[in-house]
C-alpha cells in the first residue's frame, strides 16, 4: 500500500511509515523522550531527502510534545516564566539555525552536515547513557542506594548578572544561561528536526539546578513553541515540510507513546536507560558508516527542486 | 555561404523559442504539428504515458520523400531550471561534495521520438547547433569553472543521470510515417513530469540538411490532493507551515483526550 509524498515527491508505503512512527511513539512514550532524534534519522534512512526528514521531523515533535506539555500544564509542573526565558532564546536560536540550514542547502553541504550532527550527537549522547546505566545496574547488583550527587549549591552560573527570580521553581538565577540554552537547543531544533529534550532536561538539572519536577513540563513547553516555529519558517523559507508524512507519522506516534507508557512503567528505569542507550548507539553507527563508505554515485544532480 | 545564411536564421529562430519559426527562403517544405490538446491533465496515480503527436510535411518534394530522404525529430522539453551537478570525494575518510557546476535553464525533462537515430541524420555538429538530442541539448555552466577542465566530466554525468533517473529519454523510430507525408510521433511522459509549459519542437531534415521547423506549447498540469497539497506549499508556504502545526496541535490534544488516564 503506497502512498505518494508530495513534498519529499516519492512514493513510500505506508505501513513502514506507520511502522516507523509507531516504533518511535512506543520508545518515546517508554524513555519519556521526544522522539524527533530517531525520527529523522529513520527517515533518512528510508530515502527520504534529509531536508524534508528534518522539516517534518519537528512537525511530527510538536504533536508527541503536545499531549506530555498538556498533562504536565494539569498537574501544575510547568514555570510558564522560566520556559518564557528559554523559548526567547530558543526562537532566537531557530532563526539562526534556518539561516544556517539555508545557506548548507545552498552549497551543497546539508546533507553532510546533518548527518555528522547526527554521528557526533547520538554517538555522544549514546556513550553518557550506558556508561551511566551499566553504573547503575552494578550499583544496583551490589545492593547499594543510589544517591542523587547534587554538586556544591553555587557555580560560575550563578555569578552572571541580569538575575530574575522564577516563583514557580523557586530559584533566582540569571537569564543569561537560560536563554543561551534555549539558543543552542533551538538551532539543533532547526537544523536536525530535534526537539532537544534529552539535552535540554539534564542541562536545566545539573547545570542551572532547576529542581527537577518542573524540568520536563517546563522544556516541553520550550520545545512545542520552538519547534511550531521551525515548522512555519521552515514551510515558509524552503517547503520542505510533507503534511502528508508528517500526519501519519504523527497518528501512529501518538498512539504508539500510550502502549510505550505502560511498558515503561513496568521495566526497571537502568535497563530501560541502557536499552535506549544501545538504540541511539546503532543509529549513530548506520550513519557513520554510511558517511564513510564509498557511494555508488559520485555525483548528484539538484534544479531548482528539492536537494539530495 | 548558403549554411551560414541557415545558421544565422537558425539563431534567430531559437532566440525567439515561442514564435512560429522562420523557414529559411530556398526550402519549399513546411512541417505542421498538431495535438489533440494544448493542456495535459495528470492525476495522482500518474505513472508515466504516452504521448501521440500527429503531422505533415507540406510541400515536399515526392522524389525525396520517395527515397525516404525526408528525416523528422520530436522532441518534447520540459520547463527549464538552472541546475546543479556536485561531485562527492573522499576527504578524510568521509564522502563529501567537493565541487559542483551549475548549468544555465536545462529543461526538466526532455522526451526525443525521431525517424531513425539522430546522429544518422544530420551531422553531429550541426544537432548540437541545434541542441537536438540528449547530448546536444545546450549545457552552458554559469559562474566560476576555473580552467574548464571538468567540463566534460560535468556534462557527461549530468546527461547520465538524467538519462538513468528517466527524465530524459530517446526512442529513434519513434517517428512513423503513416501515409506518405503524414506522420506521428509518439514520446513519452516519464512518471515524474514536471509540472508547467513544455514545448513540443519538430525538426524535417531532407538528406541530412534541416529544412523546416515547428514549435507547440503544451501546458502539463497536475491534478488531484497530492497536488493541491504541493500548490499550497509554495503558493502560500505561510499558511501551509500554520496548517502544519495546528494539525500537529489538534492530534497532539486529541491524544492526551482519548488516552487521558487521570
Amino acid at each position: 500500500m503506497t502512498v505518494y509524498l508530495p513534498i519529499a515527491e516519492l512514493s513510500v508505503n505506508i505501513l513502514i511509515i506507520l511502522g516507523m512512527g509507531a516504533a518511535v511513539g512506543f520508545l518515546s512514550g517508554m524513555f519519556g523522550v521526544g522522539g524527533g532524534f530517531l525520527i529523522t534519522p529513520l527517515l533518512i534512512f528510508y530515502n527520504i531527502p534529509p531536508v524534508v526528514a528534518v522539516a517534518t521531523g519537528a512537525n511530527q515533535v510538536v504533536a508527541s510534545s503536545i499531549s506530555g506539555a498538556i498533562t504536565h500544564f494539569r498537574r501544575g509542573t510547568i514555570d510558564i516564566k522560566l520556559g518564557t526565558v528559554l523559548l526567547c532564546g530558543g526562537l532566537a536560536g531557530a532563526t539562526v539555525g534556518i539561516w544556517i540550514f539555508s545557506l548548507l542547502r545552498r552549497i551543497g553541504q546539508l546533507d553532510l552536515v546533518i548527518s555528522l550532527a547526527y554521528v557526533l550527537l547520538l554517538g555522544t549522547v549514546g556513550s553518557l547513557m550506558l556508561w551511566e546505566s551499566i553504573n547503575a545496574l552494578r550499583r544496583a547488583r551490589r545492593n547499594e542506594t543510589v544517591t542523587l550527587k547534587r554538586p556544591g549549591h553555587h557555580n560560575w552560573v550563578h555569578r552572571l548578572p541580569l538575575k530574575m527570580r522564577f516563583k514557580k521553581s523557586k530559584i533566582y538565577l540569571s537569564v543569561i544561561p537560560i536563554a543561551a540554552l534555549g539558543f543552542c537547543i533551538g538551532i539543533l531544533t532547526s537544523v536536525m528536526g530535534v526537539g532537544g529534550g534529552f539535552i535540554m532536561v539534564p542541562a536545566m538539572i545539573y547545570l542551572l539546578r532547576i529542581p527537577t519536577n518542573v524540568v520536563v513540563g517546563t522544556s516541553l513547553f520550550q520545545i512545542i513553541f520552538v519547534s511550531a516555529y521551525t515548522v512555519i519558517v521552515q514551510a515558509t523559507a524552503n517547503y520542505t515540510v510533507d503534511i502528508v508524512l508528517a500526519f501519519v507519522l504523527m497518528i501512529a506516534g501518538v498512539v504508539g507513546a500510550q502502549y510505550g507508557v505502560r511498558v515503561g512503567q513496568r521495566l526497571r528505569g537502568e535497563q530501560l536507560r541502557a536499552l535506549l542507550a544501545l538504540l541511539v548507539l546503532a543509529v549513530g553507527l548506520r550513519l557513520a558508516i554510511e558517511l564513510v563508505i564509498p557511494p555508488k554515485e559520485v555525483y548528484s544532480v539538484v534544479s531548482a527542486g528539492l536537494g539530495f | 555561404m548558403r549554411t551560414w545564411i541557415r545558421a544565422l536564421l537558425l539563431a534567430a529562430a531559437f532566440a525567439l523559442p515561442m514564435a512560429v519559426q522562420a523557414e529559411p527562403i530556398d526550402f519549399t517544405e513546411k512541417l505542421d504539428i498538431g495535438i489533440s490538446t494544448d493542456q495535459i491533465a495528470i492525476t495522482s496515480d500518474f505513472r508515466g504515458a504516452d504521448l501521440t503527436i500527429f503531422g505533415a510535411i507540406d510541400g515536399f518534394d515526392p522524389n525525396v520523400l520517395a527515397q525516404g530522404k525526408y528525416n523528422i525529430v520530436v522532441a518534447l522539453e520540459g520547463p527549464k531550471e538552472n541546475t546543479t551537478v556536485r561531485k562527492k570525494e573522499r576527504v578524510f575518510g568521509i564522502w563529501i561534495n567537493t565541487s559542483s557546476m551549475t548549468f544555465e535553464l536545462v529543461p526538466e525533462s526532455y522526451s526525443l521520438s525521431s525517424t531513425r537515430d539522430i546522429e544518422t541524420i544530420a551531422p553531429p555538429g550541426d544537432m548540437t547547433n541545434m541542441g537536438i538530442g540528449v547530448a546536444h541539448i545546450p549545457l552552458i555552466p554559469i559562474g566560476f569553472i576555473g580552467d574548464g577542465s571538468n567540463l566534460t566530466e560535468f556534462r557527461d554525468a549530468f546527461r547520465r543521470l538524467r538519462e538513468t533517473t528517466g527524465v530524459y529519454q530517446r526512442d529513434p523510430g519513434g517517428v512513423q510515417f503513416i501515409s506518405s507525408s503524414l506522420f506521428k510521433a509518439s514520446l513519452r511522459l516519464p512518471a515524474d513530469v514536471p509540472n508547467g509549459s513544455h514545448i513540443v519542437r519538430a525538426y524535417l531534415f531532407r538528406d541530412g540538411i534541416f529544412v523546416a521547423a515547428k514549435a507547440l506549447e503544451l501546458q502539463v498540469v497536475k491534478t488531484g490532493l497530492e497536488q493541491a497539497i504541493t500548490r499550497a506549499a509554495h503558493e502560500s508556504p505561510f499558511l501551509y507551515g500554520i496548517v502544519a502545526v495546528l494539525l500537529a496541535v489538534i492530534t497532539g490534544w486529541l491524544a492526551s483526550i482519548i488516552f487521558r488516564r487521570d
